[in-house]
C-alpha cells in the first residue's frame, strides 16, 4: 500500500516535555508526548485522535519543530523530504515551514489579521519566498477558492476577515496553507469551532482539496466520527503515548484498545421518554425577544412546556436564539411580548421583580465551567454559599451537606478545599452542577454544559445529570447543538432556527420522519461513526447550511 | 518562601523596610533633635554630622530621618484614603452602570481635565493649611486615577459568567462588589498602589517645594530640597540628598510592585498567594 520510498515524514520517537509549577510541590519535568514514532507517505492523510492534553497539537506542531511556550522538544527525530527538522538551523527553519509543510488553526478568526485583504493574507508566505509572481500567485489562490467550494471565487479575495462567516474563513485559511504548494498540512482542529451543518462543508471542502493537489496531511481532531471520514490512518493518543495506531476502518470498525473501544461507542446513553401529560412546570407562551438598541428579533413567537422531573432539549446552531430564550428565561432579558408561566403563576419578566424563591427554585448552569465560577473561590464557598444565601445554613450543618453534594457528583469531599484552577474540565463542571443542586431547585436551564468537553467526559456529565434528575426530580432545559446528546437526554425536543421553534413535540415525534427542511439538516450534519458517512450525506442534502 | 522571591523584590523590600525603620523611629534614632541648630550653615559631612548640615546649620541626617516620617505618613494615608475612595467607587460604577456610571465617571473626567498640582494649588492656599486638608486634597485628586482603572477592571470581570450567577441567585450588591470582582481586581490594584504610593511621595514633595505642603520648621524632603537648593550654585550637595532619597525609595517601592504584579498574574489562579 505504501512504498517506503515515498515516505514523507518520518517521526521517530518524538518525546516533548515541560515543566509543571504544582502549587504544594517542587517543580518537576513531565513528559507531555512520550516516545511517539508514525511515518506518512504523500498523499495520505493520518488522524491524530485523544482528549485535551493527549499531546495531539505538540505533535502536529513539532513536525513544524515548533514547540509552544514552555515546552521543549527532548528527543527524537522528525525528518521531511529528508531534512530533520529538529536539528536544522533557524535558517532552514524558515525554508521547510510555510512551504514544505503548513499549519490551520483552529480559530481561523483568530489566525487572520483584520486589517489585510484576505487574499494577500493568502498569498504572503509563498510570496515572501519570491519565486513566483504576486498575479500568478493571486490565479492560484483564486482556483484554490474555487477548489475548495467558496461563493464568487473571483472576488471572495478582496474582502476583508470580518466580512466572511466562520465557515468560509477556515476554508480561505486551508487555502492560505495550500498556496505555497506545501508537501504537508497540519490541520488543528478545523472545523471544532464550527456550527455542525457548516462543519460538514467545511470537511467536505478540505477533503476534495486534500484530493486535488495531492497533499499529505496531519488531521488533529478529539471527534472520532470526523476524523473517520477524512484520514486513511488513525492513531489514539493518551497522556502522550500512542494508545493505537491502524488504518481507518480497522479502528473504527475493529478497535483493539479499551480506550479506542471507548471511544468509538461514546453517547449510547439509552433514555427512554417519559409521557407528555401533566401540568407543566414551566410554560414560554409566545415570546419575543431583541436586545436593547436593535430591531431586530432574535426570538419570535417562541412557545415551548416542561412538565416536572423532565427534559426539554432545545436545539439550534449558533444565533438561533436558543442561548436568548434562556435568558429570558432567567429573567436577564425582559421579553417584549409573551409571558412565562413558572409553577402555575407568572413569572415577573425582570430579575429585580423575582422573589428569591424564584430564582431559587430556577437554576442555571453555563457552557463555559471555568469562567461560571469565581476563581479567587474555593469549592467550600461556591457550593457552600447558595446553602447559606437561600437557606441560611452555617458551620456543621453546611460542611455536612457541602460533603454530600460533592458525594452526589462524585467528588469526594477533599474537593471542598480546592480552586477552580486545581480542577478538570469536567470535575469544574460537576461543581457547577453541585452548586445548581445546592438550591434545590425544580428546574436548570443547562447551556451547552458539555459542549467543552471531551466526548468521554461529557458522557460521564450526561450520565451523571440523568441519575441526579432521577433522585431529585429536577427538570432540565437543556440548550445544545449537538443531536447526540439530545438523542441521549431529551423526553421533548424544540428545534431552533433563526429566532423560531420549527419543529416541537416528544423526543420520538421530532424524530421521526417526515422532517422539515432544516430539522433534516441538522439530523444529516451529525458526523456519524462510520466509513463514507461524509458523501451519503452531502448527496442527500435537501437545503444549504445557513453560515454557507 | 524566601526562596522564591526574586533578588530585586528582596532589595526593594530591604531598603523599603530601611526607611519604614527610620521613619517610625525617628525620634529614637535621629542623633539630634528635628529643630535644633548645631552646627554651621552647610557644613560637609563629618564623623560628627554624617550627611553634613542644612542652610540654617541643623544636622541633615536628622531632619532627613523625621522627614522620611513626615513624607511617608502623608503619602500613606492619602495613598490609602485614595484607593479606598477610587476603588470602591469604581467597582460600583462598573457594577451598578446607567446613570450612576454615568455621572461619577464624567464628574472624574471633569477633576482629571485639571492639572493636579494647579488645583492642589489653588485649594490648598484657600483652605485652612493643616495636615487633614493635605491628605484630603492628595488623596481625593489621586483617587480619580484609581477610580478609572478599578472601573475598567471590574467593567471586563462584571460580564463573566460567575458574576451572572451571583446576580441569578440574587446575591446584593455588596457581595457582587466585595465577594465577585474585588478580589479578582485586587491584582492590578496592589501592583498599582506602590506606583500610586510614589506618585504621593512626587506629589507631596512637589507642594512643599512650592510651599504648600509641610510647613517650616517641620521636615519633609520636598521642603528640604526646596530649603538647600541655593547651595547646589556653590556646589553645596544638601538639596540632593532628599531628593536621592525620594528617588531610591520610589525604586525600592516599585521594585515590590512588580514582584507583586507578576505574582499575582500567573497563570495559577487562586492559590498563587502561597
Amino acid at each position: 500500500m505504501t512504498d517506503a520510498n515515498d515516505t514523507l515524514l518520518q517521526v521517530d520517537g518524538l518525546c516533548i516535555g515541560a515543566t509543571v509549577y504544582p502549587p504544594d510541590a517542587k517543580p518537576h519535568e513531565i513528559a507531555i508526548v512520550d516516545d511517539v514514532s508514525f511515518s506518512l507517505s504523500t498523499g495520505r492523510v493520518l488522524g491524530l485522535i485523544g482528549e485535551s492534553g493527549a499531546g495531539k497539537s505538540t505533535i502536529g506542531l513539532a513536525a513544524l519543530a515548533y514547540g509552544r511556550g514552555g515546552v521543549r522538544i527532548t528527543g527524537g527525530s522528525a525528518v521531511i523530504n529528508g531534512r530533520d527538522v529538529l536539528a536544522i538551523g533557524r535558517k532552514d527553519l524558515r525554508d521547510v515551514r510555510g512551504s514544505d509543510v503548513c499549519y490551520v488553526a483552529q480559530s481561523a478568526a483568530a489566525a487572520f489579521n483584520p486589517a489585510h485583504k484576505l487574499i494577500d493574507q493568502v498569498v504572503e508566505a509563498a510570496l515572501a519566498k519570491g519565486d513566483q509572481s504576486k498575479a500568478s500567485l493571486h490565479e492560484r489562490a483564486i482556483e484554490l477558492f474555487r477548489t475548495l467550494g467558496l461563493p464568487e471565487p473571483d472576488l471572495i479575495g478582496n474582502r476583508y476577515p470580518h466580512q466572511v462567516s466562520g465557515g468560509q474563513l477556515q476554508r480561505i485559511m486551508t487555502a492560505m496553507a495550500l498556496c505555497s504548494k506545501p508537501d504537508l498540512i497540519i490541520f488543528d482542529e478545523p472545523t471544532t469551532a464550527l456550527d455542525v451543518t457548516t462543519q460538514i462543508d467545511v470537511l467536505a471542502a478540505i477533503k476534495h482539496a486534500i484530493h486535488e493537489t495531492g497533499v499529505a496531511a496531519i488531521y488533529i481532531t478529539h471527534d472520532l466520527a470526523v476524523v473517520a471520514q477524512v484520514s486513511d490512518e488513525i492513531m489514539v493518543l493518551r497522556h502522550g503515548k500512542t494508545i493505537e495506531h491502524g488504518n481507518t476502518r480497522q479502528i473504527i470498525e475493529q478497535p483493539a484498545d479499551p480506550y479506542t473501544r471507548a471511544l468509538v461507542n461514546v453517547r449510547t446513553i439509552d433514555h427512554p421518554e417519559a409521557p407528555a401529560d401533566g401540568e407543566p412546570l414551566l410554560a414560554v407562551s409566545s415570546v419575543t425577544a431583541s436586545y436593547a438598541g436593535s430591531s431586530e428579533q432574535v426570538l419570535r413567537n417562541v412557545s415551548v412546556e416542561l412538565r416536572p422531573g423532565q427534559t426539554l432539549a432545545v436545539v439550534g446552531e449558533s444565533g438561533s436564539g436558543k442561548s436568548t430564550l434562556a435568558r429570558v428565561i432567567t429573567g436577564l432579558l425582559q421579553p417584549s411580548d409573551g409571558q412565562i408561566r413558572f409553577n402555575n403563576r407568572l413569572l415577573p419578566p425582570a430579575l429585580a421583580g423575582r422573589t428569591k424563591n424564584d430564582l431559587r427554585e430556577l437554576q442555571m448552569i453555563h457552557q463555559m465551567a471555568d469562567v461560571a465560577m469565581n476563581p479567587r473561590h474555593t469549592v467550600r464557598t461556591i457550593v457552600g454559599r447558595p446553602l447559606e444565601f437561600y437557606f441560611g445554613l452555617k458551620g456543621a450543618a453546611k460542611k455536612q451537606r457541602i460533603a454530600e453534594l460533592l458525594d452526589e457528583i462524585e467528588l469526594g469531599p477533599e474537593f471542598a478545599d480546592r480552586y477552580p484552577a486545581e480542577l478538570s474540565g469536567g470535575q469544574k463542571q460537576r461543581v457547577c452542577i453541585a452548586r445548581a443542586l445546592a438550591a434545590q431547585p425544580r428546574l436548570i436551564i443547562c447551556d451547552e454544559v458539555t459542549s467543552a468537553l471531551d466526548p468521554l467526559i461529557a458522557d460521564g456529565i450526561l450520565k451523571l445529570l440523568l441519575e441526579l434528575q432521577r433522585i431529585e426530580q429536577v427538570a432540565f432545559l437543556f440548550i445544545t447543538h449537538d443531536l447526540a446528546t439530545v438523542k441521549a437526554i431529551a423526553d421533548s425536543i424544540a428545534v431552533m432556527y433563526q429566532g423560531e421553534v420549527v419543529r416541537y413535540g416528544t423526543k420520538t415525534q421530532v424524530l421521526t420522519p417526515p422532517y422539515d427542511d432544516y430539522t433534516d439538516l441538522l439530523l444529516a450534519s451529525v458526523p456519524r461513526m462510520e466509513i463514507g458517512w461524509l458523501d451519503k450525506a452531502i448527496a442527500g442534502r435537501r437545503m444549504g447550511s445557513a453560515g454557507n | 518562601m524566601f526562596s522564591r522571591i526574586p533578588v530585586s523584590a528582596l532589595l526593594g523590600m530591604f531598603v523599603t523596610s530601611l526607611f519604614l525603620f527610620a521613619a517610625v523611629f525617628a525620634p529614637w534614632i535621629a542623633p539630634y533633635p528635628l529643630t535644633e541648630i548645631v552646627g554651621g550653615v552647610w557644613e560637609p559631612a563629618s564623623s560628627q554630622f554624617w550627611l553634613g548640615t542644612d542652610n540654617l546649620g541643623r544636622d541633615l541626617l536628622s531632619r532627613m530621618i523625621y522627614g522620611a516620617r513626615t513624607t511617608i505618613f502623608i503619602a500613606s494615608m492619602a495613598t490609602l484614603l485614595s484607593f479606598t475612595l477610587g476603588s470602591v467607587l469604581g467597582l460600583t460604577a462598573a457594577v451598578i452602570g446607567g446613570w450612576f456610571d454615568q455621572l461619577l465617571s464624567r464628574f472624574v473626567d471633569l477633576l482629571m481635565s485639571i492639572p493636579t498640582l494647579i488645583f492642589a494649588l489653588v485649594v490648598l492656599s484657600v483652605l485652612p493649611a493643616n495636615l487633614i486638608t493635605l491628605i484630603l486634597v492628595m488623596g481625593i485628586l489621586d483617587s480619580t486615577r484609581v477610580y478609572r482603572l478599578a472601573r475598567s477592571v471590574a467593567v471586563d470581570i462584571n460580564v463573566m459568567d460567575f458574576v451572572e450567577t451571583a446576580k441569578l441567585r440574587g446575591e446584593g450588591r455588596m457581595w457582587i462588589v466585595f465577594r465577585e470582582i474585588l478580589p479578582n481586581a485586587l491584582s492590578p490594584l496592589v501592583a498599582e498602589l506602590g506606583l500610586r504610593f510614589i506618585f504621593q511621595v512626587l506629589f507631596l514633595s512637589a507642594l512643599s517645594f512650592l510651599g504648600l505642603g509641610i510647613q517650616p520648621p517641620e521636615a519633609d524632603w520636598g521642603g528640604m530640597v526646596k530649603e538647600n537648593k541655593d547651595g547646589i550654585i556653590f556646589g553645596i550637595p544638601a538639596a540632593l540628598i532628599p531628593a536621592a532619597a525620594i528617588s531610591i525609595l520610589a525604586i525600592a517601592v516599585n521594585l515590590i510592585a512588580d514582584w507583586v504584579l507578576n505574582r499575582t498574574t500567573d497563570l495559577k489562579g487562586g492559590r498563587s498567594g502561597h
